[in-house]
């Protein structure tokens, strides 16, 4: 009866596979190992696709598995960057700033040293005071505490005021959506706390490493970011098999009778919308040390909502098809808005990539939402194909309720 | 017998229209009941505000030993409390497989970490395997509540008021879309499970209530018209007036 983990969830095995192949054969052809096939930059987006690919499982089981489109995950995406960014900056500036004062005549007291850091991060916008917000920035402790505390808490409290109000649908991707413009309007003011618009800077660089080459750095986190997104990986089939996860998906087509069954709908979306989003701040704290900059534009309600297109696209509801969605998109997205793809001519008219990939993106999205709603993961169900009887009409009465075309071929 | 459940004095109005007026049922620890009416008699309103899903206007809904308020608690609370209900059109979770369904109904804790960390055991499975058994559906199990027809997923439904155990089972027209030989496996299951707890039937089917053979309550326009003995209520003259007569 009591089959095995792994032996229920074969996909898991398969995808920790795939992702222990790729990240060796990546490590091999870098410049680290001295092959040099692959430069450290595409490392770096390597190691920043595998991060959103993270975030992209974690909306696809808020989203997939639990109907809550939400539209505010890069929100916890971009607190989770922020937290780590912190440390990342304070400590840097704080060994440039000992090295400097290490020449002065008379040795620098303590807060010396404390307000010539400040004056070094917060003189682009006009302040040389620590804001309480960074009364932690010199722990690396607790900087990484906050990185899943701030994005959990805020989720927390957010989703009990939202879910306890029985606000769902397209009203709770409303308010989401709003939450992150929020947050980012927030930011985007110099008095913020967070150095404004400039954002936080030279975060590839980390404190004390300076001897250390960036196509080291780069691998480690291209690791770092693999492990974190197997281990997510792991996590998320674990929670969505079983017994949760009947839970959850029956929430996602009809939550008012799993409320007449007895369970209290707005715990599990809470735990569902609290546990996602300390992912995605775990996720946005290994993508920024390799982006290198963080700032509030990062998080406005747009990347949100390529998020959700993601996971449209490489399929709702299986953790691969986010994964695939996320990678395939993510990657193709760089290619085209990099300058990389050739323009057509057509002769009247020549289209460049750099201004139609957003038009081409849509009408995909469009298309696949219209005609594959199974999304690109949809394609394996081809190789597995398991007859199964018609059946008609949709899942549930919900609005995340799955539609009739995705379900089993 | 002692009081399992009390309705008293409720009210309930939409928009101006009194779909309940001033009602009051008692059901006992262990009985079968019958409600009867025309359509827009508050049926359906009557079981909404027991589970929940309805607060009235004014009135008491008062529940069990304690006597504990239902108004004051949430729909999975009074699920907690031990009352089931099987809905009109069978709802079940289509893209779940039969075996699924059964399961998250089984009574067990309810919380998201008691969920979260539950295993499986023998026994479980065991309770599973019987009332498949009870309600037909043990070669189905594995199969996806989507495919099967339409009585059984009315089947699959009454599997799932029987595995959540509880104490009261408020069952809407459960004989809809049955045929014969399944009504009458449908009616004996509900009498034997009225043994031990209240069972509550709204039925439209005068045929079915009489093979009930339980106390029967007329609702009208939101209040109880008659309350008795099928052939008690049906000489009734206000019952023929406003329902039979029809």
């Amino acid at each position: 009866m009591n089959r095995s983990f792994i032996a229920r969830n074969p996909s898991v095995l398969w995808f920790l596979l795939a992702l222990s192949v790729f990240t060796i054969v990546v490590t091999v052809l870098s410049e680290v190992t001295g092959v040099g096939l692959i430069s450290t930059s595409f490392v770096k987006t390597l190691g920043k696709t595998l991060c959103l690919c993270l975030i992209a499982i974690a909306m696809d089981v808020v989203w997939g598995y639990c109907g809550i489109l939400s539209l505010g995950h890069f929100a916890f995406f971009g607190l989770g960057g922020y937290a780590i960014g912190m440390w990342l900056m304070y400590a840097r500036t704080e060994l440039i700033v000992v090295e400097s004062l290490a020449n002065a005549p008379l040795p620098p007291t303590d807060k010396e040293v404390v307000d010539a850091i400040a004056t070094q991060i917060f003189g682009v916008v006009g302040s040389s005071e620590f804001p309480l917000l960074w009364a932690f920035s010199h722990s690396l402790a607790l900087q990484l505490l906050m990185v899943v505390l701030v994005p959990g808490l805020l989720a927390l409290v957010f989703g009990w005021l939202a879910f306890r109000s029985r606000v769902t649908g397209v009203y709770l991707s409303i308010l989401t959506q709003a939450m992150t413009l929020a947050l980012s309007l927030y930011l985007f003011q110099n008095d913020s706390g967070l150095r404004g618009n400039n954002g936080l800077s030279g975060l590839q660089n980390l404190p004390g490493l300076d001897a250390v080459p960036q196509s080291v750095i780069s691998i480690a986190f291209f690791w770092a970011s693999a492990v974190a997104l197997g281990l997510g990986y792991v996590l998320f089939a674990w929670v969505v098999s079983g017994k949760m996860g009947s839970v959850i998906r029956a929430i996602r087509d009809n939550e008012s009778r799993v409320r007449f069954l007895g369970y209290h709908v707005e715990s599990y979306k809470l735990f569902v919308f609290t546990l996602t989003a300390i992912v995605a701040g775990i996720a946005g704290a290994l993508y920024y040390p390799q982006a290198g900059i963080i700032n509030p534009a990062e998080i406005a309600p747009i990347a949100s909502i390529y998020l959700a297109v993601w996971v449209a696209i490489g399929g709702r509801g299986r953790l691969y098809g986010a994964v695939i969605g996320a990678a395939f998109v993510s990657l193709l997205s760089s290619w085209f808005t990099g300058g990389s793809a050739p323009a057509i001519n057509l002769g009247f008219y020549t289209i460049n990539w750099t201004d139609w990939w957003l038009v081409l993106l849509g009408v995909s999205f469009v298309a696949v939402t219209l005609f594959f709603p199974k999304g690109i993961g949809g394609l394996f169900d081809l190789i597995v194909l398991k007859p199964v009887a018609d059946r008609q009409g949709d899942y549930g009465p919900d609005k995340g309720a799955w539609r009739k075309e995705e379900g089993e071929p | 017998m002692s009081t399992l459940l009390e309705v008293s004095g409720v009210s309930v109005t939409f928009d101006g229209f009194r779909a309940i007026n001033n009602l009051s049922i008692s059901i006992a620890q262990a009985e079968l009941r019958a409600v009867i009416g025309p359509n827009g008699a508050g049926k359906t309103t009557f079981m909404d505000i027991i589970t929940g899903k309805t607060k009235p206007d004014q009135g008491r809904v008062i529940w069990g030993p304690r006597s504990l308020s239902l108004l004051d608690m949430s729909e999975s609370e009074i699920a907690r409390q031990g009352i089931g209900r099987k809905f009109q059109k069978p709802t079940v979770f289509e893209a779940q497989t039969v075996r699924e369904n059964l399961a998250m109904a089984l009574k067990n804790p309810r919380g998201p970490f008691d969920v979260l960390f539950y295993r499986k055991s023998r026994a479980t499975a065991a309770r599973i395997d019987e009332i498949a058994e009870e309600i037909g559906l043990t070669d189905d199990l594995p199969r996806r509540a989507g495919e099967l027809s339409h009585g059984q997923k009315q089947w699959l439904e009454i599997g799932m008021l029987l595995a959540q155990d509880p104490q009261l089972l408020l069952v809407d027209e459960p004989a809809a879309g049955m045929t014969p030989a399944e009504r009458e496996h449908t009616t004996a299951l509900l009498v034997r499970a009225a043994q031990t707890r209240a069972v509550v039937v709204v039925e439209h089917d005068m045929e079915f209530v009489r093979r009930l053979n339980c106390k029967v309550t007329v609702l009208h326009e939101g209040s109880v018209l008659a309350e008795g003995s099928l052939d008690h209520v049906t000489k009734n003259q206000d019952v023929i007036d406003v329902y039979l007569g029809r």
